[in-house]
């Protein structure tokens, strides 16, 4: 009975589908968050890109969306929720909602939906798109190996997933290159969003001479414990991470690392609306304008920052990719040769660090 | 691994830090259920507690009044949970869980404006001289006020329960509520003080965390604390001196593990992240073999009482 009443509404959605083909009607979008809207960071940085849809297409949409969405059973009922309520194309954002949306992608067929950060693309109707984070964490790291005076900085890692390994691989190699002395520590949170815990690695790292940290997860706590140290005489720096944490600069934040989704989901409501709507799986960063760099404060000497910018500039125009060899393994085994480009597949299942990184990646 | 990195000065300094909330929360709790009522709201309470002195340091432009206000959140929020199951004999085990999703829910209402503020944080107390002694100059002079408080009213609550008057018929409420009652106490209303104060503890733990630890309001900061409060309770077997010691050894693994890693420890990660709750549980079976007479758990403990019965 239920999967009649449920069939029902996917016709009835199908029809309605139509209709909105000939322009009838608006185009609705559905956009399902893991976290609250205000959290500062992951989160607001979708929202954001949602208002940037609003403006965009104007009257000729509408959105919906909703906060704090635990990814399992509920997230399969939300999107189910949206599909039924008459949402054209719905974005998942978080990982955990890979097969959710799988799942009901395949009962609504006429629905398009779009996956944050996954790699299951089980029907015709759904697509993936992800960021190369890397882009901007070589900009971050580059800045790391010029601002550190003890040689030692620091990376709060959340989980051991190819994302965040690139991340740690990307910086490293950056700080190596403008500071051969640089050391990487990592300490491992396990966790996307735990204020206090943040915050004690932070302090961990900063009691240990580490004074330059690099994040991977989502609060602002880790700036928050950096600004305490600096008030009492420190001198640490940090990055802004997923959003701009400017309330922290000029000190200690000194630059930060942006996901703007803006243009991606203006581009994809805009082939929806125009029908050049295809599945396709993205993976855009600086030349899409998906990564961006915040402003680097005057804490950041004007060479440096010239620099920092020079690789902005290559990364954007393809000129210079973050993983060009010549790069070895941690073990000392080759990796890329001299002017050898990493290729995407390599880049999306890394699990290895690059040489001169200590510690063992945990399984 | 460079283990000379680890400062065990700063480690213990921290591990204080990091430990103060959870011993305020478990504190109130143990004074609770010493009266014989069971609250599994601290989480709730804490949440709230956090996020109305957050409100309130931000407003007022004071730390002080952001605590005080912390309390009353807490406190309120506890005689909510007092008021439906002592007035109206509602099942505690639910009315508290209830008042941890409550708690939960109606934060991240309340705080949502409040979200990627900054607040002056609190000052270490500088005691001049004092603070310089090695060693013991940071590890006992250098903390902040909130923390000399945990640590005295760990100490006030031990001397209450065992020597004062007030003390002993708060434990003769918890071990038998008929027979204090029918000593003529006030059992419903010993109880509903014990509850306002493990709820002023639980709210002021939660401050805490938003004023001094990390110090910002984020949804959901508390991240599991006060149910870690609630097992410190049982692994200090009802003991004040124990939950001090319960919540400096959580508080300590978890910041050495962290410290740990960041000197490069050839230990796996994950057993190091997994080593405060390993830890605990094992003490927690060691304590409780050696007591082997089921704990030392009130009599009364989460019985419902009536005048009538």
């Amino acid at each position: 009975m239920k999967l009649k009443a449920l069939l029902a509404g996917a016709i009835a959605l199908g029809l309605t589908g139509a209709a909105f083909a000939d322009g009838h009607e608006k185009t609705k979008v559905g956009f399902v968050y893991v976290g609250p809207i205000g959290d500062g960071g992951w989160t607001y940085q979708h929202d954001q890109g949602r208002l940037a849809v609003e403006e965009a297409y104007g009257d000729k949409v509408e959105t919906v969306y909703q906060e704090n969405v635990p990814e399992g059973a509920d997230a399969e009922r939300v999107i189910t929720q949206m599909a039924l309520g008459g949402a054209d194309i719905i974005f998942t954002t978080s990982f955990g909602y890979m097969d959710p949306t799988n799942n009901v992608a395949a009962k609504f067929p006429d629905v398009k939906f779009e996956h944050a950060t996954g790699f299951k693309r089980e029907h015709p109707n759904v697509s993936t798109y992800d960021a190369r984070f890397y882009e901007g964490r070589a900009v971050t790291g580059t800045i790391a190996g010029h601002m550190t005076e003890t040689n030692k900085i620091g990376y709060i890692a959340s989980f051991p997933i190819p994302e965040v390994i690139q991340g740690i691989n990307s910086s490293f190699l950056h700080a190596r290159k403008v500071n051969p002395d640089v050391e990487m520590v990592v300490t491992w949170a396990y966790t996307w969003f735990d204020p206090a815990k943040e915050a004690d690695a932070a302090r961990a790292m900063i009691d240990q001479g580490v004074d330059v940290i690099l994040q991977h997860t989502d609060s602002t706590a880790p700036s928050a414990a950096a600004q305490e140290a600096n008030e009492n005489g420190g001198r640490v720096f940090t990055f802004g991470q997923a959003s701009d944490m400017y309330a922290f600069a000029p000190n200690p934040r000194i630059a930060s690392i942006i996901d703007d989704w803006a243009p991606y989901y203006v581009k994809r409501v805009g082939e929806l609306m125009d029908g050049t709507y295809e599945q396709t799986v993205s993976w855009g960063g600086m030349p899409e304008g998906e990564v961006v760099i915040g402003e680097i404060t005057a804490e950041v000497p004007a060479e440096v920052k010239a620099e920092a910018e020079a690789m902005i500039a290559a990364i954007t125009d393809g000129s210079y990719h973050p993983f060009t060899g010549p790069i070895n393994k941690q073990d000392g085994t080759p990796w890329l040769a001299d002017g050898e480009v990493a290729d995407d597949g390599t880049l999306l299942g890394m699990n290895f660090y690059v040489e001169g990184l200590t510690g063992d990646i945990p399984n | 691994m460079d283990l000379s990195a680890i400062s065990p000065t700063l480690l213990i300094a921290s591990l204080m830090v990091a430990a103060t909330p959870i011993l305020l929360a478990a504190l109130g709790e143990m004074v609770v259920e010493k009266a014989g009522v069971l609250n599994l709201g601290v989480e709730g309470m804490m949440i709230m507690g956090a996020v109305t002195g957050f409100i309130a340091a931000i407003e007022t432009g004071s730390v002080t009044a952001g605590f005080v206000a912390a309390m009353v959140g807490g406190a309120v929020m506890a005689l909510l949970f007092g008021f439906l199951t002592q007035v109206l004999l509602s099942n505690q085990v639910a009315t508290g869980l209830a008042l941890t999703l409550f708690g939960l829910g109606l934060s991240s209402l309340l705080g949502q404006g409040y979200v990627g503020i900054k607040v002056d944080s609190l000052s270490r107390i500088d005691l001049g001289p004092l603070s310089d002694i090695p060693f013991f100059g940071r590890v006992v002079f250098g903390h902040d006020p909130i923390v000399y408080v945990s640590v005295a009213l760990t100490v006030a609550v031990w001397a209450f329960l065992k020597f004062t008057r007030g003390g002993l018929i708060l434990r003769a409420v918890g071990e038998s509520h008929e027979a204090a009652h029918a000593l003529g106490y006030h059992v419903r209303r010993v109880r509903l003080l014990a509850i306002a104060f493990g709820g002023a503890c639980a709210g002021l733990g939660g401050a805490y965390l938003t004023l001094v630890r990390v110090p910002q309001w984020t949804e959901g900061m508390t991240a599991g604390a006060g149910w870690i409060a609630l097992a410190l309770v049982v692994f200090a077997s009802w003991k004040a001196g124990r939950v001090l010691i319960g919540a400096y050894l959580f508080g300590g693994i978890t910041v050495l593990q962290l410290n740990l890693q960041t000197a490069g420890a050839k230990v796996p990660v994950e057993l190091l992240s997994a080593a405060p709750y390993l830890v605990t549980i094992l003490v927690l079976v060691l304590i409780s073999r050696r007591a082997g007479r089921g704990g030392d758990a009130p009599a009364s403990l989460g019985k419902p009482f009536h005048a009538s019965t």
